[in-house]
């Protein structure tokens, strides 16, 4: 008997979808958005789209309740009752513009350094840094410098591009997948299709991580290491590698600067740099002729070890024959640093042994003739198909930019970069250090009402490009460039409060910030960082930072803290761009962009941020946003997109480009450009020709491509940097035998830690603190389902993560008679939070964890005073102060990587003790109300009860 | 008719989840979540959406395991206690409890596929069949105060309005690790019949005595790296660096 | 599982309802007397209000009517019907003693049976269902059978005891069906709380091949549907405390108070005690539904169990 039909089997899903790109993190997938009704009736994957080609994630998905949140602004704010309460007024778009105008044409015309013009989660840095660059204050940075530099800066040194979303395992074709410190990452998506197919191929997945959830989960090996002491790990797998002769040898000599000769002369101004000849080029050791060389010589077999003696008799060494000397010393064996590292001698030489044989028993080989940069053609492209990725488990630790060195020269050995199987570059990448700027903002470059000489931040090449007065002291806000964080290439986000506060190299007048939630998840020390934002001068009774506006989108803790609030829209209501001049959305074979357009209209008075910029650029007359009349040169955002020209011919958008819109890379300017991304789904690919697919970094092909597309204007070839001449530069002036010196107070820590060769020390912090006093490693993970702060304002994301318990460790729980649902206090030598526990077993043994970003301040996101998120919920950060604990000589030096900057997030050591049981956890803030007036709040949501059947 | 259908049905769509690759992401939940709630009858209510007892309704949770061998050794590489994800939606049962304890006719096995539905306008959400369910497959919508559950996303699957290819339940097509799988167990040549045969897919509490249609293939087996130790050895390896320059050189005369 | 109060309502005092009522049936009370025709009333009057208080935890009440066309297959579906059709009988014989004081045995006998079998229905609902362990066996509608003609005796001979009519046989009839209701329990809980579970942790998620399973995190931090409504939970010695005090009150006084009743030649002292009887009798028959859910364990809490 069949069944009746009871069901609408073909219901039309929706009147119209749009195409455009996800926001609910910076993976940038491309979502069909489908309209019913002019409401949302559904969010779903573009099957097209190379990011995401169709799937998407909980956030994505949850993209309708963050689009109605009650939390979103409604209109520009004025501050009215004190810093912190969230008394604002609505005021108009003119009146809010007029004011930022005015507060900052007074900065710009006095003293442009007045203004410090710091951006989060931005996805529009070349038309922010422009802005700021036209402004001319040198205090410009997105929030690079707290989130990953160590990464990206470690792996443009050496290697020319980073793991990040700047490059991506081979999914179809790595054998052997190894993954150290991610949680979630930024390619979210992209790493959860390729991880399920590395697994479909039968490839093994390795998981180095103190924490077995999310990708660790479902890892075919799972390494349970001790924070911060992967530098060890890897080097030690060096070690063995070297030691059973299973190295690349053939793509050392022709890829990296192995067989550069280093002068041999300690003492003097040159020893451990580079020989090179009278135009600056490295030279090498030609074992046929038996002659030194410039590098590249056309059929040249360099040496890359022994003892050599140049004609003005400088002895000289090929920097392999250091590296290698170096880590076959024991003190790198397995059994040497399985204590320290927690990871068994044994598991070690395991991981060596199946990187060496997979590299080289089970290389690829894909039958494509290409041509190097020297001419040379090869039959093919030869795969060693290892591949490796890595996040902010290693680069979130003080020893993060020596670690992901030490990772990347790992790959190099074994001849695993760029090649079929192993980890590839994504177009713009990969790019030499000299492609990329030098950093700007010393006092000759900047001045009243004119633009700063050259871009804010870039690659000092030595000390000479440091950004520091005559006497060594820092010139910008944050210290960036510094001698504190001499390669701070993303500069300091986290330690801008806390210096304008301290007037600390200066005051400010202006703080201007955009899409960070500063007082609150994303700042250390979170409660002493509002004292800062709310503490007042008591002479004059203005606060220590007197003006503060900031753009958000919903009612975060941050907003509260503003005087001006320029509220924007949400990501379905405005118009984007995911530029190649930023952080594009490539794939290693092939050239990616894509837009944002408006498919919903903001009901609310807000505007795109990214317009109210070039507004603002018009109202303080910047060059490059109005004509010689003073007149904009451009409507908005979007006329600014399709008409901007940073190089001729070359703009924010790559595809589309010309007349009629079939130029791609170069190309005049195409009126219609819009118009024909949002037809392609609003992205943009262009494939990159198999010939120039693999080996970029030297490849012929590609390189010319690169230059066709506009990356460059000539071929930038890499040569990978094992040893790097910058940090033994740095050294050299640490040991005050090259100009400019650095201070007496930062020399020996230099000398430690800028070792041009990857290295490995403790991470500060727990070399400071009494390990004994403070024996156990605090950490966060990102929740899949959650984005950093913003995803609790949305109501089906947050009863996933309504509030977070501390995970403890089995062994700990037992030692101290802790069980699930009991509460402690964590304590670190900065501070004590009280918080509720929860027991875990599939963890490293000393490492306490907790879900980041999860606790709410009461009142903020619209939520209920008593949301779990703001009653139980809380942040590590309290524990984290952005100051390392005094030394002997009083001296703090900032809680970063002493080579970039990056904040060391996880360098955190606490202990736990036991507390009796409550209700909220510590520290408690006030409330803080909601901006604009209390929003309506429904008890009971029913969405898309109007279309049940 | 809330009697089960007669004869077997000669298809059985159902779900197929790779526990093996669950990252845990939670995706498929709220693709779930917001496709059916403008969806198949009333809309998936959340109740106090804004504040302390934050709660609605759902088709799909993803719990989280620890699985701890017995007497196994708790941390290090081979990482015995370990995290499992595992979704868990409608099995669409063949003998389906939930089905014939229904009073009113409302819960009911389609002949044709074997999917199991809840036709709300029948249903008078007493919360029988959700206590004869015992894999809480089942949630009554409070502000409806009819019985939701996994429908298959049958409006999609069979929906002539979308793309053929898209005709797949929200939750598979959602998937970023492709840990979901779609298709017919009762033809044993389907994709999802061969890949539970190969993987060993299990039920449920096959004690419960509901044949679930849905199947889950457990991890698979882990082999620990240290076992790879020592074919390194076998490699020319002597101490020191000396050994080392001498075999490097060899190298480069070869090339 | 959620002790409700309305479902616990009814199946106490529709239990007691049709108990009563099946007694009127037999004849043991005498027609004519006006205590008689006011047991009748409250017969129904019981199992009136216990079938109201059933559409309480409806979420659409208002289609209740739908609930009588799966009898097929529904023990819910077929108690409705039952509930049904007993009602003809019961309001017949309610009719004939109420205003011509007689009693149609053809009739009365039907409606005792039908009575009995709407009881079984009732408790069917529950023993039917493999995912709460604790009420799936036979013990249980004996149980429900045995509570309903306990407290029917028992009420009856409170009503013999106004009508003076032979308290005797049906006091001891009410003794001897409240030791065999409470004995029958008694092995029902025994058989509780030894009970093996069919289903683990280890069953539910198929990982028990790897070691023991314990839930990590929640699907959604809060209690949801499931939780709430499968998820009670009473700390065991609490409900050790409870289940002897309802046996107290609900069997042990009773029967005591009774058996008095039994001996006692002076109606006021008959009335008297078999009234309180009941009364403790129904506070404790109300005290072992609510454990009767309260401890009985959902298999889908092997998802949500740490
Ligand atoms: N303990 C601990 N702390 C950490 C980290 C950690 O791992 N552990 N991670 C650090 C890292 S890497 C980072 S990147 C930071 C991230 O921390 P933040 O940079 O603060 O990122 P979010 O919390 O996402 O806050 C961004 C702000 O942008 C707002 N916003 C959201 N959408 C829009 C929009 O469309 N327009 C505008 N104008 N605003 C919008 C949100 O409301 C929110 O207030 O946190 C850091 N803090
Ligand atoms: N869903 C979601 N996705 C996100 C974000 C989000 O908030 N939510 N944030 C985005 C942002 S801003 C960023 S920067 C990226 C960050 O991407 P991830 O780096 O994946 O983010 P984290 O959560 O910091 O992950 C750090 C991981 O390293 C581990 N870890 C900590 N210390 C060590 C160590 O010493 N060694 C090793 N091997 N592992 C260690 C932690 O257990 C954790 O699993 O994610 C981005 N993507
Ligand atoms: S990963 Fe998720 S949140 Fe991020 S862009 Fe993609 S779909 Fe959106
Ligand atoms: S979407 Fe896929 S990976 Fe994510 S939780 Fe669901 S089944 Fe697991
Ligand atoms: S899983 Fe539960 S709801 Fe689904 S068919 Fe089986 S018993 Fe019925
Ligand atoms: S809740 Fe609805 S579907 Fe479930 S048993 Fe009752 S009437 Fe049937
Ligand atoms: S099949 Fe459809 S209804 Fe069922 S869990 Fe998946 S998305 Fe939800
Ligand atoms: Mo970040």
């Amino acid at each position: 008997m069949k069944s009746k039909p009871r069901v609408e089997l073909s219901r039309p899903v929706s009147d119209e979808v749009r195409k455009t790109t996800c926001y609910m993190c910076a993976c940038r997938c491309g979502i069909d958005v489908h309209i019913k009704d002019g409401k949302i009736r559904y969010i779903e994957g573009n099957r097209d789209h190379p990011v995401n080609r169709g799937v998407l994630c909980a956030k994505g998905s949850a993209g309708i309740m963050q689009h109605y949140a009650p939390a979103r602004l409604r209109a520009p704010l004025l501050r009215t009752g004190p810093r912190g309460s969230g008394e604002f007024k609505e005021i108009s778009w003119d009146e809010a513009l007029g004011i930022a105008a005015g507060w900052l044409a007074e900065v710009r015309a006095n003293d442009p350094r007045k203004l410090a013009f710091f951006t989060g989660r931005d996805q529009s840095q070349s038309l922010t840094g422009f802005w700021a660059q036209q402004f001319g204050t040198p205090n410009y940075a997105a929030h690079g410098g707290f989130c990953s530099v160590n990464m990206a800066a470690a792996g443009i040194m050496t290697i020319g591009g980073a793991f990040w979303e700047f490059g991506a395992p081979d999914w179809d074709r790595t054998k052997l997948f190894i993954m150290f410190g991610v949680a979630e990452d930024h390619d979210s998506n992209p790493l959860k299709m390729g991880i399920a197919k590395v697994k479909k191929n039968g490839a093994r997945f390795v998981s180095v991580n103190p924490v077995r959830t999310g990708y660790s989960a479902v890892a075919d090996n799972w390494i349970g290491i001790r924070p911060g002491t992967d530098g060890l790990l890897i080097l030690a797998v060096v070690h063995e590698l070297l030691k059973a002769r299973k190295i690349d040898v053939d793509y050392l000599m022709r890829y990296s600067n192995a067989p550069w000769l280093v002068i041999d002369a300690p003492g003097t101004s040159e020893h451990g740099l580079f020989a090179r000849d009278a135009d600056g080029k490295p030279l090498v050791f030609e074992t046929v002729t038996e002659r030194v060389v410039p590098k590249g010589t056309a059929g040249a077999r360099p040496a890359l070890s022994g003892s050599y003696t140049l004609q003005d008799g400088r002895k000289v060494t090929p920097s392999f024959e250091l590296l290698a000397t170096k880590y076959l010393d024991a003190k790198y064996a397995p059994d040497a640093v399985a204590s320290e590292t927690g990871v068994s001698a044994d598991t070690i030489r395991g991981l060596a042994s199946e990187i060496a044989r997979t590299a080289f028993d089970e290389a690829i080989f894909i039958d494509q003739p290409w041509t190097d940069m020297n001419g040379e053609r090869h039959e093919g492209y030869v795969g060693r198909p290892v591949s490796f990725h890595a996040m902010r488990g290693l680069s979130a630790h003080s020893n993060g930019f020596q670690t992901a060195r030490a990772l990347h020269m790992l790959q190099v050995l074994i001849g695993a970069v760029d090649c079929p199987g192993a980890f590839r570059f994504e177009p713009p990448y990969p790019k030499p250090v000299e492609a990329h700027p030098t950093p700007h903002g010393r006092a000759e470059h900047f001045g009243s009402n004119k633009p700063l000489a050259g871009p804010h931040l870039g690659f000092p090449r030595g000390p000479e490009d440091l950004l520091v007065d005559a006497d060594g002291k820092p010139q910008r806000i944050d210290k960036a460039f510094s001698w504190d964080a001499p390669i701070s290439a993303h500069g300091l986000m986290h330690m801008v409060i806390a210096n304008a506060h301290a007037g600390d190299p200066y005051p400010i007048d202006v703080l201007f910030l955009y899409m960070a939630n500063m007082a609150w998840n994303s700042s250390m020390n979170t409660a002493g960082v509002i004292k800062m934002l709310e503490d007042k001068d008591p002479a004059t009774g203005v606060y220590k930072i007197p003006r503060i506006i900031y753009s958000d989108a919903y009612a975060s803790e941050t907003v509260a803290y503003a005087d001006l609030i320029l509220p924007d829209t949400t990501y379905l209501e405005r118009h984007d761009c995911i530029s190649m001049l930023d952080r594009p959305i490539s794939e290693p074979d092939a050239v990616q962009d894509a837009i944002r357009w408006p498919v919903v209209e903001p009901d609310r008075d807000v505007r795109g941020f990214q317009s109210v910029m070039l507004d603002l650029g018009v109202r303080l007359s910047l060059p490059g946003f109005v004509d010689h009349r003073g007149k904009g040169l451009y409507t908005d955002y979007a006329d600014y997109i399709v008409r901007h020209e940073r190089r001729p011919g070359i703009g924010p958008l790559a595809g589309f480009r010309g007349a009629n819109g079939d130029k791609t890379g170069r190309g005049a300017v195409n009126p219609d450009q819009l118009k024909r991304y949002i037809e392609n789904g609003s992205f943009f690919s262009a494939h990159i020709p198999l010939e120039a697919q693999f080996f970029k970094h030297a490849n012929k092909d590609y390189q010319d491509f690169a230059v066709r597309m506009g990356f460059f204007d000539t071929p930038q070839p890499v040569t990978f940097q094992l040893y790097s001449e910058t940090l033994q530069k740095f050294r050299l002036s640490a040991d005050g035998l090259r100009e400019p010196f650095a201070p007496e107070t930062h020399r020996q820590r230099i000398r430690e830690t800028f070792d041009p060769l990857p290295d490995w020390y403790r991470p500060f912090e727990e070399a400071a603190v009494e390990r004994a006093k403070f024996p156990y490693h605090a950490i966060t993970q990102r929740p899949a389902a959650m984005y950093h702060s913003w995803g609790s304002m949305n109501a089906w994301l947050r009863q996933i993560h309504t509030t977070n318990p501390l995970y403890v460790p089995g062994p700990i729980c037992d030692e101290h008679g802790l069980k699930d649902g009991d509460w402690v206090y964590l304590i670190s030598s900065h501070g004590r939070i009280k918080v509720e526990i929860a027991r875990m077993e599939a963890v490293n043994s000393s490492t306490i964890w907790t879900w980041n970003a999860i606790g709410k301040r009461k009142g903020a996101w619209s939520l209920d005073t008593d949301a779990p998120e703001a009653k139980k919920g809380f942040l590590m950060n309290h524990l984290i102060n952005e100051l390392l604990p005094p030394k002997g000589d009083g001296m703090r030096w900032s809680n970063s990587d002493p080579v970039t900057g990056q904040a060391a997030w996880y360098d955190l050591r606490v202990r736990i003790e036991k507390a009796e049981a409550a209700e909220r956890s510590e520290p408690a803030f006030g409330k803080i109300a909601e901006p604009g007036g209390r929003r309506t709040h429904p008890d009971e949501l029913r969405y898309g009860q109007e279309w049940a059947k | 008719m809330t009697s089960l259908p007669a004869q077997e049905p000669t298809r059985k769509l159902g779900l197929v989840i790779d526990l093996d690759v669950c990252v845990g992401c939670h995706a498929c939940v709220i693709s779930c979540k917001e496709w059916n709630t403008g969806g198949y009858g009333a809309a998936l209510s959340d109740q106090d959406p804004y504040g302390a007892d934050v709660s609605g309704t759902f088709l799909n949770r993803v719990h989280t395991f620890e699985v701890i061998p017995e007497g196994g050794e708790i941390v290090g590489e081979a990482g015995e206690a370990r995290i499992v994800h595992f979704p868990k939606s409608c099995l669409h049962c063949e003998d389906a409890p939930c089905v014939t304890v229904c009073p009113t006719g409302a819960s009911y096995k389609r002949t044709e596929d074997g999917i199991v539905l809840v036709d709300e306008d029948m249903c008078i959400g007493c919360g029988l069949c959700a206590w004869a369910c015992p894999y809480g497959a089942r949630e009554m919508d409070l502000a409806a105060g009819v019985m939701k559950k996994c429908t298959l996303c049958v409006d999609r699957i069979y929906n002539e309005t979308i793309q053929e290819i898209d005709r797949v339940p929200s939750c598979v097509r959602t998937c970023p690790a492709n840990a979901r799988h779609y298709g017919d167990l009762a033809d044993p040549q389907s994709d999802v019949s061969l890949m539970v045969a190969a993987r060993g897919g299990i039920d449920l509490m096959p004690e419960q005595g509901t044949r679930p249609v849905n199947k889950y293939l457990p991890p698979r087996p882990r082999k620990p790296l240290a076992a790879d130790t020592g074919q390194l050895l076998l490699a020319e390896n002597t101490e020191g660096a000396t050994g080392f320059f001498a075999w490097l050189d060899g190298v480069l005369e070869r090339l | 599982m959620h002790p409700a109060l309305s479902i616990i309502v009814f199946t106490t005092i529709s239990g007691l309802g049709y108990g009563l009522a099946a007694v009127l049936g037999l004849g043991l009370l005498d027609p004519v007397a006006l205590s008689t025709k006011a047991a009748h009333v409250l017969a129904l009057g019981l199992i009136a209000a216990g079938l109201i208080s059933s559409t309480l935890h409806l979420g659409n009440p208002q289609r209740a009517w739908r609930a009588f066309s799966q009898w097929r297959s529904s023990w819910l579906s077929r108690e409705g019907v039952m509930a049904v059709l007993t009602f003809l009988p019961l309001a017949a014989s309610a009719y004939l003693c109420v205003w011509e004081g007689r009693h149609v045995p053809a009739i009365g006998l039907s409606a005792a049976v039908l009575c009995m079998v709407t009881v079984y229905c009732t408790a069917m609902i529950y023993a039917s269902l493999r995912s709460v362990q604790a009420w799936y066996t036979p013990l249980t509608p004996l149980c429900y059978l045995l509570f309903s003609l306990a407290g029917g005796f028992g009420l009856a001979s409170l009503f013999a005891a106004l009508g003076e009519g032979h308290v005797v046989i049906l006091a001891g009839l009410a003794i001897t069906t409240m030791i065999l209701a409470w004995g029958a329990k008694v092995f029902w809980r025994h058989r509780m709380n030894t009970l093996r579970p069919i289903s683990t942790p280890e069953t539910a998620t198929g990982l028990g091949f790897i070691g023991k399973v314990r839930l990590f995190e929640r699907p959604h931090i809060n209690d949801n549907y499931l939780t709430s409504e499968m998820g009670f939970r009473v700390a065991r010695k609490h409900a050790v405390k409870l289940a002897a005090l309802s046996f107290v009150l609900g069997g042990g006084l009773p029967v005591l108070l009774l058996a008095i009743a039994l001996v006692s030649t002076t109606q006021p002292i008959s009335v008297i005690v078999t009234f309180l009887a009941m009364i403790l009798h129904v506070t404790g028959m109300l005290m072992e539904r609510w454990l009767f859910f309260a401890e009985a364990r959902h298999a889908v809490m092997n998802y949500y169990s740490p």
